[in-house]
C-alpha cells in the first residue's frame, strides 16, 4: 500500500511530510500538463512546454503540500520550487547565447575570415555578390591585439603599483582618496571612457582624430580599477608573519615587497590581470568612439583608425553591405571569435591560479 | 624609491580621474552653451537631453525590475538550496554570463530574443492589458522595443546582482541559521528570519551596481532598440526613447562640429547619473553587512 503521508521522513516531531511517491506524481502531472496544454491551445513549441511544465509544477506542489502538510510546509516547498525554476530560467540565456553564436558563427569561421581583411578586390566583391565567402577580420584581430596590449601596458603597472601603495604604504587621507577614486573609476560607463580618450586626443591633435592609442587609453581607464581591486585583495591575503620574518632578517621594505609579498601573491595577481584583460577585450563602445573603423590592417597605433573585433562585429551586423547575408555571417564569425578568446582567457586564468599557487597550498 | 614609485602610481589614478572629468567638461561645455543654430535638431540642450535621460532611466529600471527578483532567487539557490558540491560550479556558470561581450548580447537579442518575445508574449500583453499605457500602441513586429532591450539588459546585469547577493547571503552566521532551524522553522522561514535580513544591504548594493551598469550599457541597446525622438511610455512599439549611451554610439561616428560637443555633454550627464547611483550603492555597502541587528 502506498502511504500518502510518511511520518518516518518527518524532520520535526509530529510534522506530516509528503512521501516521495506523491512528489513524483506531482512532477509527472506537471509534465503532462506542460505537454498537453500548449498542444491543445494550438502550437506545441518546446519553449511553451518548458514554461507550462515549470509553472504547473510550482502551482501543484503548493496545492498538494497545502492539502497534505499544511501552510508552512507548503510555503517552504513553493519557495524551493520557485528558486530552482529561477535558476533554470537564468541558465537558458547562457545556453542560448553559446548555441546561437556557434551555430551562426561556424559558417564563416574559415581561412578567408582569419587571413582576409575588408579591403575587397573587385573579384572578391563579385564573388561575394554571387554568395561566395569573401572578406575577413584579420585587420580587426591585429587591432584588438594592439589596442588591448596597449591598454594592458598602461593599466597593469599602474594598477599593481597602486595596489602595492594601498596595501603596503598607504595611510591616511591620500590612501582613502585613492580607494574612493578607484571605486568611482569602476563605475565609469565604458562609453564615457571612450568619449574622454577622444576628447583628450581632440584637444592635443585636433578634431576627428581617431587612433589605436586613443582606444588603448580608453580601455586602460576601464581596466585599471579592476587590476587594482584584484591585486589589492591578493596582497592583503599575504600573511603578515611573512613580512615580519623578512624585516626581522634586516631586509628593507622594498626588497620585502619584491621578494616576499609579490611572489606569494603572484598566482592571484596574474589570475586577476587575465580576467581584467578578458573584461576589456570585448568592449565595443569606447573603441567605436576612440579608435573608429578601418577596412584594412593598420599596425601603427599613433596614426589612423584601427578596427577591433567588437567594432568589426557591430559594423558588419548593422551595415552589412550587399548582400546582407555576407556581412551578417562575418559578424557572427567575429562574435564566435570573441567568445572563444574570452573563454580561453577564463581557462588560462584558472590554469595560472593552479600552476602558480605557492607550494603547500596546492 | 619603491615607496615613491607606488605613491606616484596612486596619485596618477587621481590625475586620470580628474582628467576624465576635465576633458569631458572642456569638450562638452560648448555642447551645452554653444550656438544651437549650428547643431542639428532641438532648440536647447535640455530639450535634447531630456528624452535621452528618460530613456536611459526607463530602460535601466525595466532591466532592474526583471533582474532583481531573479538575481536574488538565483543567489539564494546557489547559497542555500543547491547541493554543496555543485554550488561553486553553478556560481561560476552565472559569472560566465558576465563575460560575454555586450555586442554579442546585442546581436543575440535581435536575432533570438526579439522574435520570441514579439511572437509569443507581446500580442497577448497588448490585447489583454492595453488599458495600461505601458502595453498600448501598435506592437513592433521586429520586436525591437523597449521591453526587449530591458530583458536583454536584465540578462546582462543578473550576474553582478547574483554575485553580490550570494556573497552576503553566504556570510550569514551559521549560528543564526541553526538557531532558527532549532526553533522548528522550515528552511524558507529560516531564510526569511536569518538570511534575508542579514543580506539585505548586500542585495540593495548589488541591485544599485546592476542599475549603474544597465544605465551605462551601450551596444546591446544600440543594436536592439529602434529609437525615436521624444518621451514614450509604451514598451512594445517601434517608437522608443533612446538611451544616452546608445544615442552616442549611433550618432558619434557620423557627427561633426558642435554636434560632437553636444554628444560629449550628454556623456557627462550619463557620468553624473551613474556616479550618483554608484555612490549610493557604496554608501549602503559601506554601512556594512549589519542588517542582522535591523
Amino acid at each position: 500500500m502506498t502511504t500518502v503521508l510518511d511520518d518516518r521522513s518527518a524532520s520535526v516531531v509530529g510534522a506530516r511530510r509528503m512521501s516521495r511517491n506523491v512528489q513524483g506524481s506531482i512532477a509527472g502531472a506537471a509534465l503532462l500538463l506542460g505537454i498537453s496544454i500548449p498542444n491543445l491551445l494550438g502550437d506545441g513549441k518546446w519553449g511553451w512546454v518548458l514554461v507550462v511544465t515549470a509553472l504547473s509544477y510550482v502551482a501543484l506542489i503548493y496545492v498538494g503540500s497545502r492539502a497534505l502538510e499544511g501552510r508552512r510546509q507548503a510555503t517552504d516547498r513553493l519557495m524551493r520550487a520557485t528558486v530552482t525554476v529561477a535558476f533554470a530560467l537564468v541558465m537558458l540565456p547562457l545556453l542560448s547565447v553559446t548555441w546561437t553564436v556557434i551555430r551562426e558563427g561556424v559558417g564563416r569561421f574559415d581561412g578567408k575570415f582569419l587571413r582576409g581583411t575588408m579591403r575587397l578586390s573587385p573579384e572578391e566583391l563579385l564573388a561575394q555578390r554571387d554568395g561566395l565567402a569573401a572578406g575577413g577580420a584579420f585587420h580587426a584581430m591585429v587591432g584588438t591585439l594592439i589596442i588591448t596590449g596597449l591598454a594592458a601596458a598602461i593599466a597593469v603597472p599602474l594598477g599593481l603599483l597602486t595596489a602595492v601603495y594601498l596595501v603596503e604604504y598607504g595611510r591616511g587621507r591620500l590612501a582613502r582618496a585613492i580607494t574612493t577614486m578607484v571605486d568611482v573609476m569602476t563605475g565609469i560607463p565604458s562609453i564615457v571612457a571612450g568619449l574622454c580618450a577622444y576628447a583628450l586626443f581632440v584637444i592635443v591633435f585636433g578634431p576627428g582624430s581617431r587612433t589605436g592609442l586613443a582606444g588603448g587609453l580608453a580601455l586602460s581607464v576601464l581596466m585599471t580599477p579592476v587590476v587594482v581591486r584584484s591585486a589589492e585583495e591578493m596582497f592583503r591575503l599575504v600573511p603578515n608573519e611573512l613580512r615580519e620574518a623578512s624585516y626581522a632578517l634586516g631586509v628593507p621594505k622594498w626588497r620585502t615587497i619584491l621578494r616576499v609579498v609579490i611572489p606569494t601573491a603572484i598566482a592571484g595577481v596574474l589570475t586577476g590581470t587575465t580576467l581584467a584583460v578578458a573584461r576589456v577585450i570585448g568592449e565595443t563602445a569606447p573603441l567605436l568612439i576612440a579608435a573608429g573603423l578601418a577596412q584594412e590592417t593598420n599596425v601603427n597605433p599613433f596614426d589612423g583608425r584601427m578596427t577591433s573585433l567588437p567594432v568589426f562585429t557591430y559594423y558588419q551586423y548593422v551595415q552589412p553591405g550587399i548582400p546582407t547575408e555576407a556581412g551578417v555571417a562575418r559578424a557572427w564569425a567575429a562574435a564566435l571569435m570573441l567568445v572563444l578568446i574570452v573563454a580561453t582567457l577564463f581557462v588560462l586564468a584558472r590554469v595560472l591560479a593552479n600552476v602558480l599557487k605557492p607550494k603547500g597550498l596546492r | 624609491m619603491f615607496s615613491g614609485l607606488s605613491r606616484a602610481a596612486g596619485i596618477n589614478i587621481l590625475i586620470i580621474l580628474a582628467g576624465v572629468a576635465a576633458f569631458l567638461i572642456v569638450e562638452g561645455r560648448t555642447g551645452i552653451f554653444g550656438d544651437t543654430e549650428e547643431m542639428s535638431g532641438s532648440d536647447n540642450f535640455l530639450q535634447y537631453v531630456g528624452p535621452l535621460v528618460f530613456g536611459t532611466v526607463y530602460a535601466a529600471s525595466l532591466a532592474l525590475l526583471i533582474a532583481a527578483p531573479l538575481g536574488v532567487a538565483v543567489a539564494l539557490y546557489i547559497s542555500h538550496y543547491a547541493p554543496r558540491r555543485l554550488a561553486q560550479t553553478l556560481g561560476y556558470l552565472v559569472d560566465l554570463l558576465a563575460a560575454i561581450p555586450s555586442v554579442v548580447f546585442g546581436i543575440w537579442g535581435v536575432t533570438v530574443v526579439a522574435p520570441i518575445l514579439s511572437g509569443n508574449l507581446y500580442p497577448s500583453l497588448n490585447e489583454n492589458l492595453d488599458f495600461l499605457p505601458f502595453f498600448s500602441g501598435t506592437i513592433s513586429t521586429s520586436g525591437r522595443s523597449m521591453l526587449t532591450a530591458g530583458v536583454v539588459l536584465a540578462v546582462m546585469i543578473l550576474p553582478i546582482i547574483t554575485a553580490i547577493s550570494r556573497e552576503s547571503f553566504m556570510q550569514t552566521p551559521r549560528l543564526h541559521e541553526e538557531a532558527s532551524l532549532a526553533l522548528g522553522a522550515t528552511k524558507w522561514e529560516m531564510i526569511r528570519q536569518a538570511v534575508l535580513p542579514y543580506g539585505r544591504s548586500g542585495v540593495i548594493s548589488g541591485c544599485m551596481l546592476g542599475l549603474g551598469r544597465a544605465l551605462g550599457e551601450t551596444m546591446a541597446v544600440a543594436i536592439i532598440l529602434s529609437p525615436s525622438d521624444g518621451y514614450f511610455w509604451s514598451v512594445l512599439t517601434n517608437q522608443n526613447s533612446n538611451t544616452i549611451a546608445s544615442n552616442i554610439a549611433l550618432k558619434f561616428p557620423e557627427a561633426y562640429g558642435l554636434d560632437v560637443n553636444r554628444l560629449i555633454a550628454t556623456g557627462l550627464v550619463l557620468f553624473g547619473i551613474t556616479f550618483l547611483v554608484n555612490a549610493f550603492a557604496r554608501r549602503i555597502a559601506n554601512a556594512g553587512f549589519s542588517g542582522a541587528d535591523g
